[in-house]
């Protein structure tokens, strides 16, 4: 136990960052299976993390609210930019992601409400238990997904929108729900964020970051719900396990990371996870039939 | 009555006319075959039909409701589904979720029971599992409900397709081919499928090239031809149709 606790003081950060990093990764997860190619999902985090720190901090909205609410923004935002960004396809929709990631960012600058470049100072709320309270929230979702009407959709839609679209799914309804929830679950996780690194700067929901999600989903898997948290765990937790094994932190990192990546998307094309889903047993039911 | 009134179609695409003035009727419960040479555009028709392409001109009315200007989904919801002749299954889904995703409309909206894991959700959750199953026994590939799409080989394909357009439950289906490329006694076992699907009163549009299946299947015939339609008659009428033969066989004059 004592050894469990001083583990803790030792990587609690790191932990913290495992599931704040996990949650972003399953928000991209739900929209990339729609098939969809999103870069805006760190700007929508981003969103999310000032609408609930400014909540919190100009307003003295009690931190669920200032969460809900952050969720509630970039849910709303992830609609109105979804309505018209979802007609492009694959690398266009990346791009116009990106745009409007650029856009946020910007907007954080300049704007006096959000701290400018300095950024908001946020008092810490955020407990390691309720971030892996909203993951588990977060992985069970996805988990159930794929077997709800809506989860068929989704998948279907990416495999194929023509053939979907003629089995009655309302393709770009589809995309725009998609599009939002990713959106919402982002927005929830930059608002527990915020409050756990009594500081955010428009740079901590940047480029990178963006592309930081969609290594996660790739090194990870993106077919199965554990997949995403496999990757935002593996290079979260990187930089400690170099150090660990002698390594020095800095450009060796990003060299490991695409090394990583590079070895991943050569033999495990489907992720980490493809590694615990590769003998899948045939289900009892199926077998007798 | 008719259940499909197709009236006055025409549909180009930049200069060339896929589809020019093409009117037919379908009798309910019956199998209707389209035939015509490569380039008739028969597909094209198909196209149409299921609310992929909009056409230039006229109308389209499925048991007294236009449905020309409606999208795919929604005439889906009216009870249509169809077969693509380049088979656009959903690879990386296994057999059984393809037939899932095509029961799509019939599942429950409400997401929350079904996060919930309630009993009701559980049950209906079964029950569509237990339906799906049945449709894949109906193409027999039950035997493959676990296996993804991708691995299937090419007739077992197109089985699968047509056990996913049955998912809807359709009162219209639309067949693009479906015995291109299958050997002789799985041909046989779809044409078996399709007769019976018309007895239980499943109207059936039936593209083929395949002469014998459609002859054998189809009490009535339109044959397209350069966009237009040739003729609409039974058997032999189509057969002894002088243009049909013309468009088969080429004439004459062509050689003369």
């Amino acid at each position: 136990m004592e050894q469990l606790a001083q583990f803790y003081a030792v990587y609690g950060s790191v932990i913290n960052f495992i599931g704040i990093n996990a949650l972003l990764a399953l928000s991209l997860n739900v929209t990339l299976a729609a098939g969809l190619l999103s870069l805006g999902n760190a700007a929508f985090a981003g969103l999310g993390g000032y609408t609930a720190g400014v909540l919190t901090v100009h307003f003295k909205l009690p931190f669920v609210l200032s969460i809900c609410s952050g969720g509630l923004v970039a849910a709303l935002c992830g609609l109105v930019v979804g309505l018209p960004v979802l007609r492009l396809r694959g690398v266009f929709l990346a791009m116009a992601t990106l745009a409007f990631g650029e856009v946020v960012r910007i907007a954080a600058v300049n704007l006096e409400i959000t701290g400018g470049a300095e950024g908001l100072t946020i008092p810490k709320v955020t407990e390691t238990w309720m971030i892996y309270l909203a993951l588990a929230g977060f992985a069970y979702f996805l988990a159930v997904l794929r077997r709800t009407r809506l989860g068929w959709g989704l998948v279907s839609m990416r495999e194929d929108e023509t053939a979907a679209a003629c089995l009655g799914i309302h393709i770009t309804y589809y995309k725009v729900l998609a599009f939002m929830l990713g959106a919402m679950m982002a927005g929830v996780a930059g608002g527990m964020y915020a409050h756990l690194n009594y500081l955010i700067t428009p740079r901590d929901f940047g480029f990178f970051i963006a592309v930081d999600l969609l290594i996660y989903n790739i090194v990870g898997g993106t077919r199965v719900w554990y997949g995403p948290i496999l990757g935002a765990a593996l290079l979260t937790a990187l930089p400690e396990i170099l150090r660990g094994i002698g390594v020095a932190a800095g450009p060796i990192r990003m060299f490991v990371n695409g090394l990583i990546l590079l070895l991943v998307i050569l033999f495990l094309p489907n992720g980490l996870a493809s590694l615990f889903t590769r003998r899948r047993p045939v289900p009892a039911k199926l077998e007798a039939a | 009555m008719s259940a499909l009134v197709v009236r006055g179609i025409s549909r180009s695409f930049g200069g060339i006319q896929a589809l020019l003035d093409v009117s037919f009727e379908v009798a309910p419960g019956t199998v209707h075959g389209l035939i015509g040479p490569n380039g008739a555009g028969k597909t094209t028709l198909i196209n149409v039909l299921s609310g992929l392409l909009a056409p230039t001109n006229g109308r389209v009315v499925y048991r007294g409701r236009d449905l020309h200007r409606l999208p795919p989904h929604q005439v889906a919801g009216l009870g249509i589904a169809r077969t693509f002749q380049n088979i656009r299954l959903f690879p990386t889904m296994t057999c059984l979720e393809n037939v899932l995703a095509g029961q799509h409309l019939k599942a429950a909206r409400p997401l929350l029971p079904r996060l919930l894991r309630l009993p009701a959700a559980a049950r209906e959750e079964a029950g569509l599992q237990t339906q799906a199953l049945a449709t894949l026994a109906r193409v027999g590939l039950q035997s493959k409900a676990d296996h993804p799409a991708r691995n299937l080989s090419y007739g077992e394909r197109r089985r699968l397709e047509i056990a996913r357009a049955l998912a809807v439950d359709p009162s219209l289906l639309l067949l693009d081919e479906p015995v291109a490329g299958m050997r002789r006694r799985e041909s046989a076992e779809v044409a078996d499928l399709v007769r019976a699907l018309a007895g239980q009163g499943m109207t059936i549009l039936l593209i083929e090239h395949n002469m014998s299946f459609v002859m054998s299947l189809c009490a009535r015939i339109t044959v397209l031809n350069f966009g237009r339609v040739i003729t609409t008659g039974g058997r032999d009428e189509v057969r002894a149709h002088p243009e049909v033969i013309a468009a088969y066989l080429g004439t004459e004059e062509h050689h003369a």
